[in-house]
């Protein structure tokens, strides 16, 4: 079993996170075009960033709709981990297999930073000793604001399905680092099930101090070690 | 229909010219003849003005592989490797229509990278904005900005660099020059050619539409009041279009089927097919039916004068259409046989079955060339610039300026950091990335000049900008190699605008030669003027040099903020004239710039190379704008830690911190001593200015300044000037 790796008419980080998997556990992953309409036996999705066709229409939206998303539906629904990050994160929400949406930053910018991320919850891709612990990782979007309803809100609350949140260096969780003006500073979020995660942040650009952090490296060490 | 001299003019041509046309001819020109001819023959396709002089610059070297002339120049950067570079100009566009003026700029230099086999890997951008408070520049940066940012981002190439400063001489006229960095292995390099008569002509990629149309000639106009309305001329950007060409022209690349490409830039389809077609000699017929169009009943002169993006031209292998076709169909791109090369010598066009045109191609491939007067005006009166010892307000003062403050509003903006090589940060000396997948070195990239010394002298203007090219790349530890212009000025029809541009030439020409900085590539932009009045002489430079062990990259912040030293290189004597210290504190524009003394650059960047090599500098800044106060202030900014530092007895303190005497670099060391002692051995004057330490920048140890006050006042001009504080 490998890594597959999505790539759509526009995606630009394929490349970025099969040399960060590639050098960060030894997994070589398999490109997928989007046209195909079958996997290549994957441990795991992933659904990388870009812009899939050009984020006309809604960033993520025609690409939710590509031959080859039947099949990560499909997979997803039966429990394959998928990960899709920034253009993947909103991909998965277009395509519902995550819930809520992602708008226009609220200062209208595209933004490229490091940002300081916390998680409250050990899950797949986040040890024990991670929890509660500020990590940092560069954003780069345009569309990373999260919004859902009321009680969409609550449920990802309530079942501990919020991945990351925007933070200051020391973990507070403010409106003054909620870079982009997602409700409850959520960067990250869980399906029902936990095999499904989308994240605006980049772990795959945090792989090496010169790139400026490498809490990427534990992301995905972490998610391989789990896996087995 | 046979054509008149009105309508010659009309499209840019004078009376000589539209004769010269009649006699290539040997007969009237018809409308879309006349178009080809007075697009190739624009200031903007055939250099007219500035040829003579260009050639007189240094472009050869061992390391090499393509000096000017080609899309792009390429230098050899070992393990099999070559780095693919230029810097282009679309300023007229930017100003009409920023967003899409400055997005189309960035993703013409990209395909003048990718035509010839190379992926683009870092681009960077050079703006020259009016005065922060013209009524203008607020939208025009905003645009500028987001544009660059829409088609960089989109095309997942990081923006790693730049500059970015304003000054009223550009209130008319900004500039946005826009570079391109690649790489490509040495022996999958593409040219423009035909190959023989009989090879099938392709276009790929967008299809052709009406704007855009005759846009080389409108960047060969001056402005006048009716400017707006020429909107319509501006070409609209599709990066994600472009992204598929990338990917398909390079997917196509990797087989054995092209003979030539040609991206479809300024004149599009007619620049494209004649310079290709010229190349080896020989003809080319076009079927215009066959082009791609996006409108209905377009003329001849339309489709050939569109300059609508993300378009190429090819001439494949004979047989390997096929092959072709599938891979620019699985792109979802439009591919179409429009014609083939010839042995005519002529550029034949059909359409509906007609000849609609038929030109000889010597005459529109080797352009004009003039002569033009020329009178050198230099400012050499030196002045006195008052100073005063409050060097707590200048300092102040400066460090919030709106040209030396910092740019990551701007940076942030541009994703810098898409393809996982950028390990030299916007806001370093240069941008630098990895050469992926090559271990352990990387690529450093620098753009400079210096406007308000090219205004007083465009001669030490020339040479200062290279310099500073040259200093920003040792100050990472990079090897200096090659560089790429892009000269921007007024009309040349008037003498003293053409005496400052031979002025310029010939200063890039001395230092490039002394550095041994080839100049690979170049871009000229004149008429650079509204109403009259021109903009500041501004012959922008982009450098390309090689960090051959990424272990031995230099930071300007510093790692270890234990025992530390400050120590200078180079003399410093406190020149104020034409710095911006004068023009902010004392506002005085006047006097001479900073006198270049080109052995003393060499000799001062190969030490710093030396000490690189020898890992004994902690963290090294060049410096440039603002003097000692302004290169340390930023340092320790970056760094939040303080530094203590006195002053000579024998010169004005103001004067000390502020001058912007050249060849000068920053060191911060805790080898201080060994330093000193190997530069004094070659001859290089060196001395310590202080220490890093605790939380103030303090002078003389009785007055001093908060680093956190000096970092707000720094980080906060952009945001506040976009909150409309200013």
């Amino acid at each position: 079993m490998k890594p597959n790796i999505i790539v759509f008419p526009g995606s630009n980080c394929d490349r970025d996170i099969h040399v960060a998997i590639k050098k960060t556990t030894g997994q070589n992953s398999k490109m997928i075009w989007h046209k195909e309409t079958t996997l290549d036996n994957p441990n795991l999705i992933i659904l990388p960033g870009g812009f899939s066709h050009g984020d006309y229409l809604r960033s993520g939206s025609i690409a939710s709709r590509a031959p080859i998303m039947k099949e990560v539906i499909k997979k997803a629904i039966n429990g394959t981990p998928v990960l899709g990050i920034c253009n993947g994160f909103q991909i998965l929400t277009e395509c519902e297999l995550l819930p809520g949406i992602l708008m226009r930053n609220k200062n209208m910018n595209f933004i490229c930073k490091y940002t300081f991320l916390i998680s409250k919850y050990e899950n797949n891709w986040i040890k024990k000793n991670y929890i509660n612990k500020v990590i940092s990782m560069p954003v780069a979007h345009h569309d990373g604001n999260y919004y859902a309803n009321k009680d969409v809100i609550e449920k990802l609350n309530k079942d501990n399905r919020i991945a990351y949140q925007y933070c200051s260096d020391i973990g507070t969780i403010s409106e003054e680092n909620n870079i982009n003006g997602s409700i409850n500073n959520i960067a990250g979020i869980f399906n029902d099930k936990g095999n499904v995660l989308g994240m605006m942040p980049h772990p795959e650009r945090a792989i090496d101090v010169s790139l400026g952090g490498e809490d990427g490296i534990n992301f995905f060490k972490t998610f391989f070690e789990k896996l087995g | 229909m046979m054509t008149t001299l009105d309508q010659a003019i009309e499209l840019g041509l004078n009376e000589d010219e539209y004769k010269e046309t009649i006699k290539y001819m040997k007969r009237t020109p018809n409308i879309t003849e006349l178009g080809i001819f007075s697009a190739m023959w624009s200031e903007h396709c055939s250099y007219k003005s500035s040829r003579k002089w260009l050639k007189t610059l240094p472009t050869e070297a061992p390391w090499v592989i393509q000096g000017p002339g080609e899309n792009a120049g390429i230098i050899d950067i070992g393990n099999n490797l070559a780095a693919v570079f230029k810097m282009e100009s679309h300023n007229h566009p930017s100003f009409i229509e920023p967003y899409q003026g400055a997005a189309t700029g960035v993703g013409g230099i990209m395909r003048d990278i990718f035509t010839m086999g190379a992926r683009p890997i870092a681009n960077l951008n050079c703006l020259r904005f009016g005065s922060p408070k013209h009524v203008k520049t607020k939208h025009l940066l905003s645009g500028v900005v987001s544009g660059i940012g829409g088609y960089g981002n989109c095309m997942g190439v990081p923006t790693i660099g730049g500059e970015c400063t304003f000054d009223k001489g550009y209130n008319g006229n900004i500039l946005v020059n826009a570079m391109t960095v690649g790489i490509v292995k040495k022996d999958k390099i593409f040219y423009a050619k035909a190959g023989k008569p009989g090879s099938p002509v392709v276009y790929v990629g967008a299809k052709t539409g009406r704007d855009g149309i005759h846009g080389a000639s409108m960047a060969s106009a001056s402005f006048d009041a009716d400017s707006e309305s020429k909107r319509p001329t501006v070409q609209v950007g599709d990066p994600f279009t472009e992204k598929l060409l990338l990917e398909a022209c390079l997917e196509l690349m990797e087989t054995d089927c092209i003979i030539g490409i040609q991206d479809m830039g300024a004149a599009g389809l007619t620049s494209s097919s004649v310079e290709m077609a010229a190349k080896d000699n020989n003809g080319i017929e076009i079927d215009l039916d066959k082009v791609p169009v996006r409108e209905t009943k377009m003329t001849p002169f339309e489709i050939m004068l569109s300059e609508s993006q993300e378009r190429m031209l090819m001439v494949l292998k004979p047989g390997s259409e096929e092959k072709a076709e599938e891979i620019f169909k699985k792109w979802e791109l439009d591919f179409s046989i429009i014609g083939k090369v010839t042995s005519t010598q002529h550029i034949v066009l059909k359409h509906n079955t007609e000849t609609v045109a038929d030109i000889p191609l010597e005459p529109l491939a080797n352009g004009l060339i003039y002569d033009r007067p020329y009178k050198i005006n230099v400012n050499s009166k030196s002045i006195e610039i008052p100073v005063s010892n409050n060097w707590e307000d200048a300092l102040l003062t400066l460090i919030e300026n709106h040209d030396l403050c910092s740019r990551e509003w701007i940076w942030q903006q541009y994703d810098h950091m898409v393809m996982g090589d950028t390990i030299g940060m916007p806001g370093s000396e240069s941008g630098v990335v990895k050469i992926h997948p090559i271990d352990k070195q990387a690529l450093a990239i620098t753009t400079d000049c210096t406007p308000r010394y090219c205004d007083s002298n465009a001669h030490t203007g020339g040479m200062q900008a290279v310099c500073e090219s040259y200093r920003n790349l040792c100050s990472v530890g990079a090897v200096p190699l090659a560089i790429t212009d892009c000269l921007n000025f007024g009309n040349p029809e008037k003498k003293e605008v053409m005496g400052q541009i031979v002025d310029a030439i010939r200063g890039i020409s001395d230092a490039c030669t002394k550095l041994s900085m080839p100049v690979v590539a170049g871009n000229v932009s004149l008429y650079n003027e509204t109403e009259g009045k021109s903009i500041p002489p501004t012959p922008q430079i982009g450098a390309v040099g090689i960090i051959k062990n990424t272990d031995y990259q230099l930071f300007n912040i510093i790692k270890n903020i234990n025992n530390q030293d400050i120590i200078i290189i180079g003399k410093t004597k406190g020149h104020l004239e034409c710095s911006i210290y004068a023009r902010e504190i004392e506002n005085i524009e006047d006097g001479c710039p900073p006198n270049i003394d080109l052995d003393e650059e060499l000799k001062h960047g190969k030490f710093i190379l030396n000490l690189a090599d020898l890992n004994l500098i902690d963290a090294c800044k060049d410096v440039s704008d603002g003097g000692i106060g302004i290169a340390l202030a930023e340092i320790c900014i970056m760094s939040n830690i303080g530094c203590e530092i006195i002053s000579p007895k024998d010169i004005n303190i103001n004067s000390w911190l502020f001058g912007e005497d050249q060849g000068r670099y920053i060191i911060i060391s805790s080898k201080s001593e060994e330093i000193i002692k190997k530069a004094s051995d070659i001859g290089i004057n060196a001395s310590i200015l202080g220490k890093i330490n605790g939380e103030y920048f303090s002078v003389n140890n009785n007055s001093k300044i908060s680093i956190e006050k000096l970092a707000n006042l720094r980080n906060n001009w952009f945001r506040n000037y976009f909150s409309n504080k200013q």
